[in-house]
């Protein structure tokens, strides 16, 4: 059973204010999302009453703020289906994870001709710091292409995971395409060449369920700000005995067991890669926004957005835009890249904005699969739990408008 | 702020029909930029003589500010000396800055750009082709034909 998306949008108090005098329309959830009272609430409710330094006190104040932020970890966990908290790293968000992986799990383990395989779709941040590691030990970076429709070429994963590769790190949901890869069939195809397989759950924690345990991943991760939560917070699940054997990731406070001049032992995991003061408030408000989004249910969350994602296709398809990404709903998220002839995406959005309507123009963070598209840039609107199809007329007709400029 | 301020009749035209579009040959200079932000790129082909800018061109793909503000250099700057064309630049790039700039009447239609500055986010795209042409006077200036 889905919801209403004007009841749900009641929550979320920007909405109570206007762009351009005009009722907010706000397409643009695949860059960061609204929050919604009870996020903001839990995380005043935290500073107000609990907010101490955690793991450090011991006065009852510190324990409430520990209490707080282990149950938020709890929280996130179980989101994912992790079986153990012990898993799960705060880190600021999926950058600062993927970065921790490379820094920790593949310093050790990928060395000079050992294989990195990612796709073409990736967002830069699970890019960037292949390229980095590539570039400082001799390892190789391959991308496994994707075919016109936005999809995964399956029948080359055989040729591209060889005996080399080391890591398969992919995302769940483009951000771009909207594609839902099928993770699980990479993990296999993976696991039975020996290498580890790092899931970039950030466009798909807010809009899909799923668990670890399915998907066979081991590393996941996965961002508050997209998900109703606060910037400043996201997790990092790995297994625990891969999280066992790394190295740290910073050194300081908290992730420590004993110190001496000139050496220390490491704290237990998962606080050996959470040095210092942990950003404690905002991973209490990613708990809230967990528990906000599983009282919704993302079944209910999904559906709701099937449907904002089908309108949306077929008024822009109505109007002759180009759509990227697959067709099949079942194979794609709420986000829906397209361009006009006529209109540049960037004047599309400028012109979009005074309509009230919030939608992203430019690159969105994939420059190489913008040339794989052969596009140097796309509009973008993307849905979330706050949309109604009302929303998708505004932007229909905000559209129709930019339009007229260009005629 | 409207959406006229930005639209101007002038600036719609020069992107409808762009002002010396295509290759420049034979040329001098040819230098490829983009702006990472949005995507936009750009080709600028330039033919010095004399210390003059004799000829210059465009290619590249881009929103219609970008395109237009470009278009609109090209036809300015033709026959310019260099350092005319590098004060006139300057004098585009303060305008942008939202510095008030002695005679308007001295840009002509460049005035049109004005607008811009009320959108902060498209500054770089009107800049683009400005920007590039400076990076072409510099070559021209110690590459001298």
């Amino acid at each position: 059973m889905t919801f209403d998306g004007a009841v749900v949008r009641k929550d979320f108090p920007i909405f109570e204010t206007e762009a351009h005098g005009k009722r907010l329309v706000y397409l643009d959830s695949a860059a960061t999302s609204q929050k919604p009272r009870q996020v903001l609430d839990r995380i005043t409710l935290f500073y107000e009453t609990e907010n101490a330094n955690v793991h450090r006190g011991v006065y009852e104040l510190s324990e409430k703020a520990t209490a707080a932020y282990e149950g938020a970890r709890d929280a996130c966990a179980r989101f994912i289906g992790a079986a153990s908290s012990r898993s799960l790293v705060f880190t600021r968000g999926t950058t600062e994870a993927i970065n921790l992986v490379r820094y920790t799990w593949a310093r050790v383990n990928v060395r000079e001709g050992d294989e990195i395989l990612i796709t073409e779709m990736e967002h830069h941040s699970n890019l960037i710091p292949w390229q980095l590691l590539a570039q400082e030990n001799g390892a190789i970076l391959r991308h496994l292409p994707i075919d016109d429709e936005g999809k995964l070429r399956l029948d080359l994963l055989e040729e591209y995971i060889t005996k080399d590769t080391k890591l398969v790190s992919l995302t769940l949901m483009s951000n771009v395409l909207g594609t839902i890869n099928p993770v699980r069939l990479v993990a296999d195809a993976a696991h039975a060449m020996g290498a580890k397989i790092l899931v970039d759950a950030a466009q798909a924690a807010p809009h899909l369920s799923f668990d670890v345990n399915d998907l066979d991943a081991d590393f996941l991760t996965y961002s508050a700000h997209k998900m109703c939560g606060p910037t400043g917070a996201g997790v990092l699940y790995g297994r625990e005995e891969l999280l066992e054997e790394m190295p740290p990731f910073h050194g300081g406070g908290d992730m420590i067991r004993e110190v001496w001049a000139d050496h220390a032992t490491w704290n237990e995991i998962p606080y050996k890669f959470e040095a210092g003061t942990p950003n404690v408030a905002q991973a209490v408000g990613m708990g809230a926004a967990v528990e906000y989004l599983e009282a919704l249910g993302m079944d209910a969350v999904r559906e709701h957005e099937m449907e904002l994602t089908a309108y949306a296709i077929e008024r822009l398809d109505a109007m002759g835009a180009t759509i990227y990404g697959p067709r099949q709903l079942d194979e794609r998220g709420g986000v829906v890249s397209f361009n006009l002839e006529a209109v540049h995406p960037h004047d599309l959005s400028t012109i979009v904005d005074q309509e009230g309507v919030c939608i992203r123009a430019g690159h969105h963070c994939a420059q190489p699969l913008m040339r794989r598209l052969g596009v140097p840039a796309t509009a973008r609107a993307s849905f979330y739990v706050y949309n109604t199809p009302e929303d998708v007329d505004a932007l229909i007709d905000a559209v129709e408008k930019s339009k007229g400029w260009f005629a | 702020m409207s959406l006229e301020d930005l639209y101007k009749e002038v600036i719609l035209d020069h992107y409808r029909a762009p002002r010396n579009k295509g290759r420049l040959d034979p040329h001098d200079v040819l230098l490829e930029r983009n702006n990472p932000l949005c995507g936009d790129e750009i080709e600028l082909f330039l033919k010095f003589e004399d210390g003059q800018l004799q000829g210059i061109s465009f290619d590249g793909k881009g929103c219609s500010i970008s395109l237009a503000s470009t278009s609109m250099m090209t036809e300015k700057v033709q026959g310019l000396s260099i350092e005319q064309a590098r004060e006139l630049t300057e004098s585009i790039k303060r305008m942008m800055a939202g510095e008030e700039d002695g005679d308007p009447n001295a840009l002509g239609d460049l005035v049109s750009l004005k607008g811009v500055v009320k959108y902060p986010v498209r500054i770089k795209c009107a800049l683009l082709g400005w920007n590039t042409l400076l990076e072409g006077l510099a070559e021209g200036a110690t590459n001298p034909s």
